[in-house]
């Protein structure tokens, strides 16, 4: 992959990789605005924007000057997943109504009037 | 390396990269605008965040690499967390209010600032024709002993400044430790809460320090040829730290065990070691250029333990025991 | 003439009176110090857009080592701000500081010496 920058069919295919990851940037960010609560926008959230920076990153590959250069992009792209699975999960724990919480593998009914104000 | 792909870019027509800048600005704008204006306080912090990054890549566009890196290290990841820390602290204190002002102060102000705002743009356009500094450091590069600039001018040429930024960093933390309770002096870090151990997040702080460790030692190590250093590999390392306390992996250290004080000491006065030798063969602080690589390795490896630890320590306050009715 | 530099020019200049404008409106101390970093990092994008305006040379790395400096400070700077906003709280209970001619009463815990 060395030198060849110049070859079009690469360019090309940087450009509809990475048109087609905007695109799916943009499906997720519209599912942001359009979901009504916080876990259905957190599956919009993920699910398009993992795919997308996948795009990307596949259609930066081929614009790399060497195999280290993808292998970094990749390792970005894990990275972004792993981070962004994380944060989504602890979100979506904590946006859980009071009334219940996982715990291991059982889901216990707490106190009702245990109310955690979340608004400033 | 970056020069390259530029010219050959120069095939898109030229309005692409100033379309992209001023898009880039106008998201910026928006974003510290909301960052400044939010209704409530964890919104709008979220929001500098997000202008922070929104900056790390305006200094992409600028050239300047080791400023993004920083920038997205330190000015919105590890700020951001402190305020978060800092909002969590003061509704567990039961304080968060805000009062609001009249709307024709607001506008006043608006406008005043405006008027700065245009005052100092007005000095940016009307500058000299710029007389910049890149010639004088490019021909000082090779005594410096390292090829990126940008160190070359932290460690060797500018040295003073980053030795005092090390010890700024160790005053504010006795600073942010001085402001524990008598009882609570010498105790471990932060606020001690009981808070249940999640499993992802305990599973997430097992898997991402090795990989952490390996890049912040990695951005320090390649810090001297290409976009890096010790304060950007020293970050991610006090990043990983805070990671584990966080999950409930570590206990926070305690601020007066004798180890801990000696890893904040460490950097800064190995580098004032350094500095009282280059005094004893000449001028205080230069660096002899046989020996300048080794010696800008060596001082940013202690540097990068000195930042992580008082970064990490910085972040995670005063030490506090879990507040009295 | 429009070149990155100058754009992020004057948009730093815009930020530093966004920030001027967030630091006076709000009494919440915490928000002030959040006005405080986006003042700061106004500044350095100014700085920094000075050290790139000619093309042919490249970028400035003196500028962007002192930025690099700014940055670090500020956080300190930061740091030890919500640390104070902190204790104040802690000693006061409020989030703003008192009005010209008054006083917050500091809860005493010196009954408990």
């Amino acid at each position: 992959m060395i030198g060849l920058n110049n070859i079009l069919i690469f360019d090309l295919l940087t450009y509809g990789l990475t048109s087609l990851g905007l695109l799916f940037f943009l499906a997720g960010t519209v599912g942001i605005q359009r979901f009504p609560n916080t876990h259905s926008r957190l599956h919009a959230l993920t699910k398009a924007d993992n795919l997308g920076l996948g795009l990307i990153v596949l259609g930066l590959i081929f614009q790399a000057d060497g195999w280290v250069t993808v292998a970094k992009l990749i390792l970005i792209w894990i990275l972004a997943l792993l981070a962004a699975g994380i944060s989504s999960q602890l979100v979506a724990r904590v946006a859980l109504p009071d009334a219940v919480r996982l715990k291991g593998n059982e889901i216990r009914e707490r106190h009702p009037s245990k109310k955690t104000t979340r608004h400033d | 390396m970056k020069s390259e792909s530029v010219t050959q870019a120069k095939k898109q027509p030229d309005m692409i990269e100033p379309l992209f800048d001023l898009i880039l600005s106008a998201l910026i704008l928006a974003t510290a605008l909301a960052a400044v204006t939010g209704r409530q306080v964890f919104r709008s912090v979220i929001f500098f965040i997000v202008y922070g990054v929104l900056i790390a890549m305006a200094w992409l566009r600028l050239g300047a690499l080791d400023v993004a890196l920083v920038e997205a290290a330190i000015g919105a990841g590890l700020t951001g967390v402190l305020l978060l820390g800092a909002l969590g602290r003061l509704k567990h204190l039961g304080q968060i209010s805000a009062t609001s002002l009249s709307i024709w102060f607001r506008v006043a102000m608006a406008f005043s600032a405006a008027g700065v705002s245009l005052g100092i743009s007005w000095a940016f356009i009307t500058l000299p024709e710029p007389v910049g500094l890149q010639a004088a450091v490019n021909t000082q590069l090779t005594i410096a002993g390292v090829e990126n600039p940008v160190t070359a001018v932290l460690l060797n040429f500018r040295a003073w400044d980053t030795l005092l930024e090390s010890v700024v960093l160790l005053v504010a933390l006795i600073g942010v430790w001085s402001l524990a309770q008598n009882e609570d002096w010498g105790m471990r870090a932060g606020l001690t809460t009981h808070s249940p151990s999640d499993e992802v997040l305990t599973s997430f702080a097992q898997i991402l320090p090795p990989v952490g460790l390996l890049v912040g030692v990695y951005l320090v190590w390649a810090g001297s040829s290409q976009p890096g250093g010790a304060f950007q590999g020293g970050t991610v390392l006090a990043a990983m730290a805070l990671l584990i306390v966080m999950a409930g992996l570590m206990a926070p250290p305690r601020v007066g065990s004798t180890a801990v004080r000696l890893i904040v000491v460490l950097g800064p006065a190995v580098f004032l070691a350094v500095a009282l030798t280059g005094a004893l063969s000449g001028q205080f602080l230069t660096l002899p250029p046989a020996m300048a690589k080794a010696l800008i390795l060596g001082i940013e490896l202690f540097l990068m333990l000195s930042i992580a630890a008082t970064l990490m320590l910085l972040v995670l306050g005063p030490p506090e025991s879990k507040a009295k009715q | 003439m429009i070149t990155s530099a100058m754009i992020f020019g004057l948009c730093g200049a815009a930020v530093i009176g966004i920030g001027l404008y967030g630091f006076v409106i709000h009494r919440n101390l915490l928000r002030r110090v959040l006005a405080f970093n986006v003042i700061g990092s106004g500044i350095f994008l100014l700085f920094g857009a000075m050290g790139y305006r000619s093309p042919i040379l490249g970028a400035d790395p003196v500028p962007q080592a002192l930025i690099i400096t700014g940055i670090v400070v500020a956080l300190s700077a930061t740091a030890l701000a919500v640390a104070l906003v902190v204790a104040y709280a802690r000693a006061t209970g409020q989030s703003t500081l008192p009005e010209d001619g008054a006083e917050h009463k500091t809860e005493d815990k010196a009954d408990e010496r």
